[in-house]
């Protein structure tokens, strides 16, 4: 049904939009209102919507910072990116890169790094899109994966970005609902249960009698530390009452590990727990501004003013969304253990409703739900694919006409379907954490040194984008094909946007005094534009 | 690199339908980029990087020490104000109003500092 909206709405766009200039930037008339939903609309993805419930419920108060970080990105984007970026007039960051340091290879490189980056993120998208569907309807995850990727590849390919508009803001509304009415319920129906204890200390017990379906072999530990044996392709009846076994190997907490801090351990596990809240942190918070499907919407704002204003909206919205995902985890944690024992905890937003409530009411907002789904993935990955596409069409492939374009998206769409069909097995949410990371390393620096000093040059830059971006794209890269780590070397690489990040502005900034000589001409000129009031219209 | 040509082109008709005050003499100033021009914009550019370093300083006290604070000190992360535990309810809510409320501080501040510079350039 979502996607028939979607696609209903995106055709209604296709009427209105005329020219090329129409047709990639909505011919900047749209308000901070619209366009600060239709922003979070588009950012909400998979990640958001399935990935941080099914992180909490795994691992408990650690990866709140997940949330938090993608919110407080908005933050940073606010302070130090907003207004400058929209006064320099540039659609996207190898615009921004020309615009500001005259340099077309350094704009060939950034583009390079939009791709990968927008790839990067369009990935988890699909997984949760074929995850959806193989929870929701039984169906194949492959088939999941292909909708979704063909209808976004059409509606972006034939509609381009007023429909965007139109569709990215009601997807927003659409998921903040799909979240908050089932969450009304299921909070009442906790209540009624009398407020069973999230962490009992005697262990956790199923709150219904569960069937577990395993598809993989594993070994159950009971609380008594007796181990069984289960085969692959088994089902287990657990009847209610019964504590809640732990999978062997499982990367799950429990008990006080999961309520409180897992840093709370001591010792050099301790310092490794605290390096990767501080890489998540410094990674969510700078990747966002370097993420390329959100600025290419602050071209649509009137003004400078006007961008600052849509991104403090934005801000809100995001927030009040990312209230709820936790309380799903939460939930998750009484009412569909389960979850934790096959290891399909990014379902756990999807399979909530129905385990919880009975009858009736818990389908219809399973089902409200998985529309909620669908929608984080039709939106987010439509606007990925929009810039994607757009810095392809007029910088590699073809010189930006809307038959470029069209091409443009049908290539940079097959790429990630591609990828997605491959990669069943990946965690949503840090797939999603490791594009921020190469964001954060790569566009963070080079937009914040090029909107605040004055001595950037397009050497420095293309240096600190390709030493800090290289080695955190290497980091992911080893992460998701690699060797399994240990110990130091897994949380270096696991989360490597604590040493990237610093790394990319030290070369950007070295590399850039070494070649003063290098720094534009009219550089003062560009700062007064990036920085005047706008009612000076200088 | 090729340097940009430096053709200054003035365009008559728009630069007299723009909106301006008694501020040529400044405006003229900061366009054609001389001393006093420069020192303006490097002065305002600093003014706006100190306001938004700040507001990241509040957010970096604010959000940032919470993770050593409750590795270094767990008796505090185990406290439980209305019923729930600390760190769920500083990172699970409390953390998106503080969020929102320096952001809006930021733009309201920023917006009194243009309307300052703006003032400048218009009346002299």
């Amino acid at each position: 049904m979502v996607t028939v909206a979607t696609v209903v709405i995106g055709a209604y766009g296709l009427r209105v939009a005329r020219t090329t200039s129409d047709f990639l930037v909505a011919s900047r008339e749209i308000s901070p209102a619209w366009n600060a939903a239709a922003i979070s609309g588009e950012y909400l993805s998979a990640a958001s919507f399935l990935g941080v419930a099914g992180l909490v419920l795994k691992q408990g108060v650690d990866v709140l910072w997940y949330p938090v970080g993608f919110a407080a990105g908005y933050l940073a984007l606010l302070l130090f990116v907003a207004a400058p970026l929209r006064r320099s007039r540039a659609f996207t960051l190898p615009d921004f890169c020309e615009l500001r340091l005259r340099s077309t290879r350094l704009r060939k490189l950034a583009t390079i790094f939009v791709i990968m980056i927008g790839w990067l993120y369009l990935v988890p998208q699909l997984q949760g899109a074929g995850l959806t569907m193989q929870t929701v309807s039984g169906g194949r995850y492959q088939v999941g994966v292909l909708l979704v990727g063909i209808v976004v590849i059409a509606n972006v390919a034939l509609g381009g970005m007023r429909s965007i508009t139109f569709v990215q803001a009601f997807q927003y509304w659409l998921k903040l609902t799909a979240l908050a009415v089932p969450i009304i319920f299921l909070v009442l129906h906790w209540q009624a249960d009398g407020r069973p204890a999230l962490a009992p200390p005697a262990g956790a017990t199923f709150a219904h009698s569960t069937t577990v379906v395993f598809d993989h072999s594993a070994t159950l530990v009971r609380p008594d530390g007796s181990t069984v044996d289960v085969p692959a392709h088994t089902s287990v009846d657990f009847p209610a009452g019964t504590a809640i076994p732990q999978v062997r190997g499982g990367d799950v907490s429990s008990g006080a590990d999961w309520l409180l801090s897992g840093s709370t351990e001591g010792g050099e596990r301790r310092d490794r727990g605290l390096f990767g809240a501080y890489s998540l942190i410094l990674a969510t918070f700078l990747g966002t501004m370097g993420l390329p499907h959100v600025l290419v919407r602050f071209y649509t704002n009137r003004d400078g003013a006007a961008a600052r204003r849509t991104t403090l909206v934005v801000l809100g919205l995001v927030g009040l969304f990312y209230l709820l995902p936790t309380l799903y985890g939460v939930l998750g944690r009484i009412y569909t253990p389960q979850l934790l024992m096959t290891g399909d905890t990014d379902a756990v937003v999807l399979v909530l409703p129905g385990a919880a409530l009975p009858g009736l009411t818990g389908q219809l907002l399973g089902a409200l739900v998985a529309a909620g789904a669908f929608a984080a993935f039709l939106s987010t990955s439509s606007g990925l694919l929009t810039s994607v596409a757009g810095v392809l069409s007029t910088d590699l492939i073809g010189r930006g006409s809307v038959r470029d374009f069209r091409i443009s998206t049908v290539l940079a769409g097959l790429v990630p379907l591609a990828l997605a069909l491959r990669a069943g097995g990946m965690d949503v949410s840090q797939v999603v954490g490791l594009a921020f990371a190469v964001a954060a390393s790569s566009f963070c620096p080079l937009l914040v040194l090029g909107i605040w000093w004055r001595g950037l040059t397009a050497i420095g830059a293309a240096a600190g984008v390709t030493v800090g971006g290289g080695t955190a794209l290497a980091a992911v890269i080893t992460t998701v094909v690699g060797p399994a780590l240990s110990g130091w070397p897994a949380a270096l690489i696991g989360q490597p946007a604590a040493w990237t990040v610093p790394l990319a502005f030290l070369v950007m900034i070295s590399v850039s005094l070494a070649t003063r000589r290098r720094v534009p001409a009219n550089v003062g000129l560009t700062m007064l534009r990036l920085h005047a009031p706008d009612p000076l219209r200088l | 690199m090729p340097p940009e040509p430096l053709k200054r082109v003035r365009v008559v008709l728009a630069d007299a339908a723009a909106p301006r005050g008694g501020g040529d003499h400044t405006r003229t100033e900061l366009e054609e980029q001389t001393g006093i021009g420069e020192a303006l914009v490097k002065g305002l550019v600093r003014t706006q990087l100190a306001l938004a370093l700040r507001c990241a300083a509040v957010v970096a006290v604010g959000l940032g020490t919470l993770p050593l604070l409750f590795a270094i000190a767990p008796a505090v992360a185990g406290t439980r104000p209305f019923g729930v535990v600390l760190p769920w309810l500083l990172l699970g809510v409390a953390a998106y109003p503080f969020l929102f409320g320096v952001g809006w501080a930021y733009v309201h501040l920023v917006e009194r500092t243009e309307r300052d510079f703006t003032d400048l350039v218009e009346k002299h």
